[in-house]
C-alpha cells in the first residue's frame, strides 16, 4: 500500500466515524418517536435537511437528539450521513450549508423545473398526482388493520 | 458508539487535497479547456470537476428531494396514459395494504412517502414511480384471489421503490449535464436557459424511466431483485409469501390473453416462479384469518 492510498483510507475512516454521529433529515416530514418504532409516539417533527445527533443506534433506528435538545428514535431510512442543502425559502430553519458541494445537492429538480415541463406536457395528470399525495394511512389505522387482519405489528424491520 | 472530535468538514479538505493530485477525467479536460478560454473561473471549474466526478460514480447522487420530483413527473406522465379509478373504497384499502407493507421495507420512509392508486384499465400492470407512487391496474388486481396475493403485487412495486430501480434507468450523461450546471449556479436560483436546461435533462429523465416502465422492461436481474424484496417484506409484515407465486400462477391463465403491459415488460410469470419457489423452499403456508378473506372480498366487490 502506498503512503498516498493510506492516507486516503484514514480520511475515509474519519470520515465515517464522523458521519456516524451527525445525521441529517433525508424526508419532507421527519418524525421522531418516544419508542423504536412507527407505532410510539411523535415527540418532535423535523423539516428536510435538519440535522440531528446520533446517541444510539438499535437495528434501523437510531435514538437522536435534536438541535433543541430533544431526545427520541428515527427510522435509518429518514436519515442520511450525506449533507443536505435546503432549497432556497425552503422552510427549514437550519441549513449549514457552506460549500458548494451541498449547494449542488439542493438544486435541480425542483418545483420550478416540474411547472416547465407540466407546461410542455399537457398530457401528464398532476391533478391525480396531488390528490395521490392526499391518501395518507396513520400509524394507528395501520395498526389497527393489522391487528384486524392477523398480521405482525411492523417494528420497523432489520 | 465511538465519537471522533475531528469536526467532519476538515476531514474532508483532506481528502479533497488528495484525491484531485491522482485524478484524470474528462471532466477535468474539459473544465480545464474552459479556463483556457476564460469562460469559467477557476473556482468554478473546481466545482464542476467535483461534481462530474461525484456524478460519473453513480445514481446515487440524486437527492431524495429530486427523486421526489422525478417521481411526481413520471407519475404524471403514466396518469396521462391511463385513467385513474377513482373510488375512495378501493383506493383506501389499496393504501392501507400498500403502508403496511412499505412499514416492514427497508426503506419505510421517502420523502414524500408511499401512495396507491387504481388505475382503471383490464390491462395486466403496475407501475412504481421513484419515491413511492405506485399504480396498479384494475386488470392486475383481478389475478389476486385474497388480499396476501394483492400484497405481493405492492411488494414487488415497492421492491422497485426501495432498490431504486426507476432512477437506474436514467441514462448517466443526462445527470453529467444538468449537475454541471447545477454546480457553477450554486447560490442562485436558477432562470433563463440554465433552467431550459435542467429541464431538458429533467425530461430526459422522465422519459428514460418511463418508456422502461411502460415498453422495454427493466433488466431480468432487477425483477428477480424485486421479487426477492416482496418476499422478505411479505414474510416480516406477516403475509403469506406463496401468495406471490398463486398471484403469478393466476396471472399466467389471464396473460394468455393480454400481450400488452406485463406480457410485454416483465418476465414469464412461469419463470418468476421458479425463482420464487426457490427463495420460498418449504415454508408452509399458515392459515388466513376469516377477517382478512372478508375485508379483501368487500374491497374487490367493486371490480367483479
Amino acid at each position: 500500500m502506498t503512503k498516498r492510498t493510506g492516507c486516503i483510507l484514514v480520511a475515509l475512516c474519519l470520515l465515517s466515524a464522523a458521519h456516524a454521529a451527525t445525521m441529517n433529515v433525508q424526508v419532507q416530514s421527519g418524525q421522531v418517536r418516544s419508542t423504536p418504532s412507527f407505532l410510539g409516539n411523535v415527540v418532535a417533527t423535523l423539516n428536510y435537511g435538519q440535522p440531528v445527533e446520533v446517541v444510539a443506534t438499535q437495528g434501523a433506528w437510531h435514538q437522536v437528539r435534536t438541535a433543541d435538545g430533544k431526545l427520541g428514535w428515527m427510522h435509518d431510512s429518514a436519515l442520511t450521513a450525506k449533507r443536505v442543502t435546503v432549497p432556497s425559502g425552503g422552510a427549514a430553519a437550519h441549513t449549514g450549508a457552506t460549500g458548494d458541494e451541498l449547494a449542488l445537492a439542493g438544486k435541480g429538480f425542483n418545483s420550478d423545473v416540474e411547472a416547465q415541463f407540466k407546461a410542455a406536457h399537457a398530457n401528464a395528470d398532476f391533478t391525480w398526482v396531488d390528490k395521490m399525495a392526499t391518501f395518507k394511512v396513520s400509524a394507528p389505522d395501520v395498526q389497527h388493520f393489522v391487528q384486524a387482519g392477523g398480521l405482525a405489528q411492523p417494528g420497523g424491520a432489520k | 458508539m465511538k465519537r471522533v472530535l475531528l469536526p467532519w468538514m476538515g476531514g474532508l479538505s483532506v481528502l479533497a487535497a488528495l484525491i484531485p493530485s491522482g485524478c484524470s477525467t474528462v471532466a477535468e479536460m474539459s473544465t480545464m479547456a474552459g479556463q483556457a478560454a476564460g469562460v469559467i473561473t477557476e473556482e468554478q471549474a473546481q466545482s464542476i470537476n467535483r461534481a462530474a466526478v461525484a456524478v460519473e460514480k453513480t445514481y446515487q447522487d440524486i437527492t431524495p428531494e429530486q427523486e421526489y420530483y422525478i417521481g411526481r413527473s413520471v407519475a404524471a406522465t403514466v396518469l396521462g396514459a391511463y385513467k385513474p379509478c377513482p373510488s375512495a373504497d378501493l383506493n383506501q384499502y389499496l393504501n392501507l395494504v400498500g403502508q403496511t407493507l412499505a412499514l416492514s421495507s427497508d426503506r419505510p420512509e421517502t420523502f414524500g412517502g408511499y401512495h396507491f392508486l387504481v388505475l382503471d384499465t383490464d390491462e395486466i400492470n403496475a407501475f412504481a414511480a421513484p419515491g413511492g407512487l405506485i399504480l396498479v391496474s384494475r386488470g392486475l388486481l383481478r389475478c389476486c384471489r385474497s388480499e396476501d396475493a394483492l400484497a405481493a403485487v405492492l411488494a414487488h412495486e415497492i421492491g422497485h421503490v426501495q432498490n431504486q430501480h426507476g432512477l437506474k434507468a436514467i441514462r448517466k450523461g443526462r445527470l453529467t449535464s444538468a449537475l454541471t450546471i447545477l454546480t457553477v449556479e450554486a447560490g442562485k436560483n436558477l432562470a433563463g436557459q440554465d433552467l431550459a436546461q435542467v429541464t431538458q435533462a429533467f425530461e430526459g429523465s422522465i422519459t428514460d424511466i418511463t418508456s422502461t416502465m411502460m415498453n422495454s422492461g427493466y433488466a431480468r436481474t432487477l425483477e428477480d431483485e424485486a421479487d426477492a424484496t416482496a418476499v422478505q417484506i411479505m414474510v416480516r409484515a406477516g403475509y403469506n409469501p406463496r401468495a406471490l407465486i398463486e398471484m403469478l400462477t393466476e396471472m399466467k391463465k389471464r396473460l394468455a390473453a393480454d400481450t400488452r403491459g406485463f406480457g410485454r415488460t416483465h418476465p414469464t410469470p412461469e419463470s418468476r416462479v421458479q425463482h420464487v419457489t426457490a427463495l420460498l423452499g418449504a415454508s408452509p403456508a399458515g392459515a388466513v384469518p376469516p377477517a382478512r378473506q372478508q375485508r379483501f372480498a368487500a374491497a374487490m366487490a367493486s371490480l367483479r
